[in-house]
């Protein structure tokens, strides 16, 4: 019968380094320099400088293994990420960088998987895989980097532009109802419910972490202005001189759905911290629980053998 | 039924034993008499009884009711297709009998359940007509509440005895099949087995014998196509897959959920087809390919996916098993009409590998074939299946396991350094590495549906689209080149030359046998890889005087289904012309005799 044509060599001519590689602890910890490619092409004073800078300064900090970082991203201004991180990065199509991630984490255990997109990959075209991913619970961080407007295709009408917003395709002001991520977050089952904003570094770097932490999936929504077609969107947001940021109150129980909700009803400029979080289980240890289960079953015996056994059946 | 001898002599007692060599054995009920299972068992038996053997079925697209047939075609010799006519047809209800009666053969026997079948007295000097009380009997038999379900066991007896079927097999067979269930329900199984096994057919009757099979080497598998590329996806390494649930493809999702855990791998059941193709597609970039599939319309959905495939260099499988379309078509009929969007689908030139599996033993092999290409070139294949071939089922020499099976788990060894798309590298091919691999130049790729330059660094450069296109196309044109040249069935010179693809291969070849038989210069050639085509068509058509390519799909605009415009196009043969039908049935071996004779009366004029 047909004849299997193609044997596949893995990797081909690459050059393989002999295994002289040092465990992470004596290697020396990566630092920013490492990790920068290409300069941004963002216009000068974007929010999504600092994004970047903090992601940086959180591989830092985190001493991380350069090889074991993965960054990816869908379409639009923030989603050229990827290629501002020298580290092995995705850029995928509109909308679907979630299910794209979604494929790495759970294939991939030993892998830190970071997204990052804008709200119109969020919450317009990918909207229903922002849904499904948050109720899969798969782990990995997700950062929304939320301007409230379509940049990369210049001055449309974004799923957060606010009501009554004039852009090139609502030239009489947005009119409808703008999406509320956090209340989207929540209700979709995400794990961890985080805002934060580009202009409050410490804070966003301090959600970040916590966002990597976090065994499941992770949501930042980080406001992140632009410029060059919605300037000033986020200004009220900054406090005035001598003033602080609107934080989440102390006193808030992350782990209340309710309060989470309520809290997320907060007119603009509202809060930001950890609306939400809790620890149910991840699709990654779900899947891995059936598998042990499974495996038990077939223990000692190679793969080949497995199916054997099962065209034993068929005979 | 075609027979060898025939036993003499006629006296009163006992029947008439035939021996034959074949059978073709239509059962028509409705969805839910269990008819699906009656052939299932009665394949199964073939493969332990070292017999060729092929089905044929139809389910309708609704949930529950509704008329369905299964046709199985035993044979002690090789049994190519599922069979033109039918020798006995099993006929439950009124509308299974009025309906089907004409797929017998003149002369054929027409066993009827009598509880439910008025005899139409026309058709009774052409048939043989057998009346059992199918229902009231099986009722009998088990008692209680059952009702008449059990019919098909009842039935399954009918057939063994009248076929002198291996009895203690059977048995086996049923015992193995509701193991696991509770005791009553074996119990009753075989109950109503044995009822139908005793029933008296009366002196009237002839009884029927295979003659042996010839010997075959190597023990037989019986199983579906759905399921031979699915446990073909598990030898080939493959331990991550997503998809969304559609017809005809859902058997293999299902499938690989199930059976992917005791492996150690995972098969993901998605919100849509797009995240699907995703999410593999996402799997396959950190190390191992993945798998996803579909049919027709969620095909169409995961196209602009496909392209980042390709041109991001990601190696993946996509299963298509075709079905009636366009648009929600006809789900649960075959067709063959989704070859221009495995070929052409997305948008950009987006070169990708086409393979179409010819037979349910095909199916397995086609898959682990399909997974060494995506690998070795970087590229996304799409296995094009389709219903018919999903569903039949087959009996087939077991595979090798322990050759067959491969671990393509990543190689995370650390890389002085690494270039995802080099220009410089040969015929184009790139190979890849998985995230997790340490590059000790510290410069890492990123992959991309942008254009882009060596590193994955998005471009707008002329010159490097240039390169970059003709890159991702030359590596499936080396592919091309190295592609086996396709067997010629029959001579290699004649008058007709047959052209297929996928799940036609069987009426084909028993056409060309057929033509032969009768005096004609007929032979074919198959096609398995569709893009690239293999080397050396043109030799084989120059052969021959009329090519038809054969194929389940519409003549189109220009009056050529889908392969034979791609292979007009590619040879600029103005013999190569069309031989198709969209009525989502498969092709019956004479259809395609008449229809290619019909066509050379009126060859020249069409030329």
């Amino acid at each position: 019968m047909s004849e299997t044509i193609v044997q596949a060599p893995a990797r081909g001519n690459i050059t393989a380094v002999p295994a002289i590689e040092l465990p992470g602890a004596e290697r020396k910890p990566i630092t920013k320099k490492d990790i920068s490619a290409d300069h941004p092409t963002w216009c000068p004073g974007c929010g999504d400088f600092s994004v970047l800078a903090l992601y940086f300064k959180l591989m830092e900090k985190r001493k991380m293994l350069h090889e074991k970082i993965t960054t990816i991203a869908g379409i639009g201004c923030s989603s050229r990420f990827p290629y501002f991180v020298q580290a092995h990065g995705a850029h995928y199509i509109h909308g679907r960088s979630l299910p794209f991630s979604s494929g790495v984490s759970l294939t991939r255990p030993d892998l830190h998987v970071f997204v990052f997109g804008g709200d119109g990959d969020a919450f317009s075209i990918g909207g229903n895989h922002v849904n499904h991913t948050a109720r899969k619970n798969i782990k990995m961080t997700y950062v929304i980097m939320d301007n409230w407007v379509y940049g990369l295709t210049k001055k449309q009408t974004s799923p957060t532009s606010p009501l009554g917003f004039k852009s090139k395709t609502d030239t009489w002001g947005a009119m409808d109802q703008p999406i509320n991520p956090m209340k989207q977050l929540i209700s979709a089952g995400a794990t961890f419910v985080a805002r934060a904003t580009h202009t409050n570094p410490n804070h966003l770097l301090q959600m970040m972490e916590a966002a990597m932490d976090h065994d499941g999936f992770s949501v930042i929504e980080c406001l992140s202005e632009c410029v060059e077609f919605y300037e000033g969107a986020f200004d009220s947001s900054n406090p005035r001189k001598g003033g602080k940021f609107e934080l989440v109150p102390a006193t808030h129980d992350v782990t209340d759905e309710n309060a989470a909700y309520a809290l997320a009803a907060a007119p603009f400029p509202g809060h930001f911290g950890i609306f939400y979080k809790n620890n149910r289980p991840t699709k990654n240890a779900n899947e891995a629980k059936i598998n042990a289960a499974a495996m038990a079953k077939v223990a000692g015996k190679k793969d080949w053998e497995i199916l054997q056994a099962t065209f034993n059946r068929l005979k | 039924m075609s027979e060898s001898t025939v036993t003499p002599p006629v006296s009163a007692s006992p029947a008439k034993v035939s021996k034959v060599t074949e059978a073709v054995i239509r059962f028509a009920g409705n969805s839910q008499d269990g008819i699906q299972a009656i052939g299932g068992f009665l394949a199964r038996l073939a493969g332990r009884s070292e017999q060729e053997v092929m089905t044929f079925m139809t389910i309708p697209s609704t949930i529950s009711g509704g008329p369905s047939i299964f046709q199985v075609r035993i044979g002690s010799g090789e049994v190519l297709s599922a069979g033109d006519e039918a020798d006995m047809l099993v006929a439950f209800y009124q509308h299974s009998y009025e309906d089907h009666i004409h797929s017998v053969r003149k002369g054929g026997i027409v066993l009827y359940d009598s509880d439910h079948v008025q005899v139409k007295p026309e058709w009774e000097s052409e048939y043989r007509h057998v009346a059992v009380p199918i229902s009231s009997r099986t009722i009998e038999a088990i008692g209680g509440t059952a009702k008449d379900k059990g019919k098909n066991l009842f039935t399954l007896g009918l057939v063994a005895k009248m076929f002198d079927l291996n009895l203690p097999k059977l048995e086996r067979l049923i015992t193995e099949r509701f193991t696991g269930k509770d005791e009553s329900v074996v119990k009753n199984a075989m109950m109503a087995f044995n009822a139908g096994y005793g029933f008296s057919l009366g002196n009237l009757f002839e009884t029927f014998q295979f003659v042996e099979s010839q010997k075959r080497d190597g023990h037989q598998v019986v199983m579906n196509g759905n399921e031979a590329m699915a446990y073909g996806l598990i030898a080939a390494g493959i331990r991550f897959g997503a998809a969304y649930p559609i017809t005809p493809w859902s058997d293999i999702m299902e499938l690989l959920r199930r059976e992917l855990p005791k492996y150690g791998g995972t098969f993901v059941q998605c919100e849509d087809e797009i995240a699907s193709i995703s999410m593999a597609i996402g799997a396959s970039w950190a190390g191992r390919v993945a798998v996803t599939g579909s049919s027709g319309p969620g095909i169409s959905l995961k196209t602009e996916a496909l392209g980042w495939a390709v041109m991001a260099e990601v190696p993946l499988v996509v299963c298509d098993i075709q079905r009636g379309g366009p648009s929600t078509g006809m789900p649960t009929s075959v067709e063959q009409s989704d070859l221009n969007i495995a070929v052409y689908g997305g948008h950009g030139d987006s070169p990708r590998v086409v393979l179409a599996p010819t037979s349910v033993e095909d199916c397995f092999y086609t898959a682990i074939e399909a997974v060494n290409i995506a690998r070795k070139y970087s590229t996304p294949v799409v296995i094009i299946s389709d219903q018919a071939i999903a569903t039949r089922i087959e009996a087939f020499t077991e595979p090798n396991m322990e050759k067959v099976c491969q671990d393509i788990s990543p190689d995370l060894t650390p890389v002085a350094d690494y270039k995802p798309y080099p220009l410089n590298a040969p015929d184009g091919i790139s190979p890849r590495i998985a995230p997790g691999t340490r590059i000790m130049s510290g410069k890492y790729p990123i992959a991309t549906g942008l254009e882009h330059d060596e590193m994955g660094h998005p471009t707008g450069s002329p010159k490097l689209h240039t390169q970059m296109t003709a890159r991702r196309r030359k590596k499936l044109q080396k592919l091309g080149s190295e592609l086996p040249v396709p067997k010629i069935y029959g001579p290699p010179e004649g008058n007709i030359l047959l052209v297929g693809w996928g799940s036609t291969e069987g009426p084909i070849r028993e056409a060309v046998d057929r033509a032969r038989a009768a005096g004609d210069s007929v032979s074919s050639v198959h096609i398995r890889h569709i893009s690239p085509l293999p080397p050396g068509l043109e030799n084989i058509f120059a052969g021959f005087n009329n090519v038809f390519v054969v194929e389940m799909n519409d003549e189109g605009l220009y009056g050529y289904g889908q392969l034979c415009g791609l292979l007009r196009a590619r040879y600029c043969d103005p013999k190569i012309r069309g031989l198709t039908k969209t009525d989502g049935l498969t092709f019956r071996v004479r259809e395609i005799l008449d229809r290619a004779k019909a066509n050379v009366a009126e060859g020249l004029r069409k030329m």
